[in-house]
């Protein structure tokens, strides 16, 4: 029976999806923390968390608030953090393509790193789900995930405003950012990437407005694509 | 700080482009292909931009006034030194952050 096997698929996703609250429930109370450090309200981290959910692209806007960066700059830099999410859509299409327009829209929202990976990883290890078994796969993983990251960036929100500014959190969040470079540089493509992308940010601090950051954003995403062609390298 | 009404732009205009992101391929684009330069380029975009963010704050840190601080430099460093051996975001996390508050107390 077609429900049934849907209502299997979800609670098999809710359990390969659980494991992933160690990461999300750390990472979102920090955000919630460094927020409300910034002088963020509460409803006003919560919007970040509800809205965006996006973890590195939230703490990328964070960051240039604190630098008073203008709002055009902040929100380019931020979204092309998350630019990688167009890649997961294209990605995911040909599993949650069929499904309707509405239930595409709720994949779409709630497609981050952790159920994007889990969920292909799922789809092609099992090839033979219907459309509405991988749905319900995706929003069973999805449930140990968001939610969480929702309650989590409370708990840091109504923590941060309990712990005095002077406390001097202000190398926690480059602190934050290096952590996640490290794993990222799986292929000598992602080195140089990230190689070139430092240089041109030093070079062309100097720039108003952070414009530098996009510089140095696209003169790194180049140099990758370029280090790709050239070694023959696929990540 | 950012004022209020500036604060939910931002927020907003993220959350328009960052479902935006999410959404164009899967409910409008369908499975066409993406050109393969895209992808490509698509690829190096979260590598490129973080470094790119954090590079200037480790060497010239807000709160030093812009002056290289020894103490954010050795914490920069080992931080970015056990997420590159261990792959492990909360190991390099959570060392970086020993660093750090170890040596502010320190000097």
């Amino acid at each position: 029976m077609a429900a049934g096997t849907a209502m299997s698929s979800y609670w098999r996703g809710v359990r390969d999806g659980l494991p992933f609250i160690v990461v999300v429930a750390p990472f979102s109370m920090l955000f919630g923390v460094l927020a409300t450090e910034a002088g963020l309200a509460v409803h006003e981290t919560m919007g970040f968390s509800i809205v965006v959910i996006a973890g590195a692209s939230q703490f990328a806007a964070l960051q240039l608030i604190n630098e008073n960066a203008p709002t055009l700059v902040v929100i380019a830099s931020a979204l092309a953090v998350n630019l990688r999410m167009a890649m997961y859509s294209a990605s995911i299409t040909p599993h949650l393509g069929p499904l309707p327009l509405w239930k595409r829209g709720i994949a779409a929202y709630f497609l981050v790193d952790q159920t994007y990976a889990q969920s292909v990883l799922d789809y092609e290890r099992n090839p033979d789900q219907t459309t509405s078994e991988k749905f319900a796969y995706f929003l069973g993983v999805m449930t140990p995930i968001c939610p969480p990251w929702y309650l989590f960036t409370f708990l840091g929100a109504v923590l941060g405003e309990s712990i005095p500014p002077s406390l001097g959190l202000d190398f926690a969040l480059p602190i934050a950012f290096l952590a996640m470079v490290g794993p990222m540089l799986r292929t000598p493509a992602h080195r140089i990437a990230a190689l070139a992308a430092v240089v041109l940010a030093l070079a062309f601090a100097w720039l108003p407005y952070n414009i530098g950051l996009l510089v140095a954003g696209l003169g790194g995403m180049m140099a990758g694509a370029q280090a790709e062609v050239r070694l023959g390298t696929k990540p | 700080m950012t004022d209020t009404t500036e604060l939910w732009t931002i927020i907003i205009a993220l959350g328009v482009g960052s479902f935006g992101l999410r959404f164009t391929f899967l409910g409008l684009i369908g499975d066409r292909a993406m050109p393969e330069w895209l992808l490509r380029h698509l690829r190096y975009t979260a590598v490129a931009v973080i470094p790119a963010l954090v590079a200037p704050l480790v060497i010239w840190p807000t709160a030093t006034g812009g002056e290289p601080d020894a103490t954010r430099l050795a914490a920069a460093a080992a931080t970015f030194a056990v997420g590159y051996l261990t792959k492990n975001v909360f190991a390099a996390m959570g060392v970086g952050a020993a660093v750090l508050v170890s040596l502010s107390l320190l000097f």
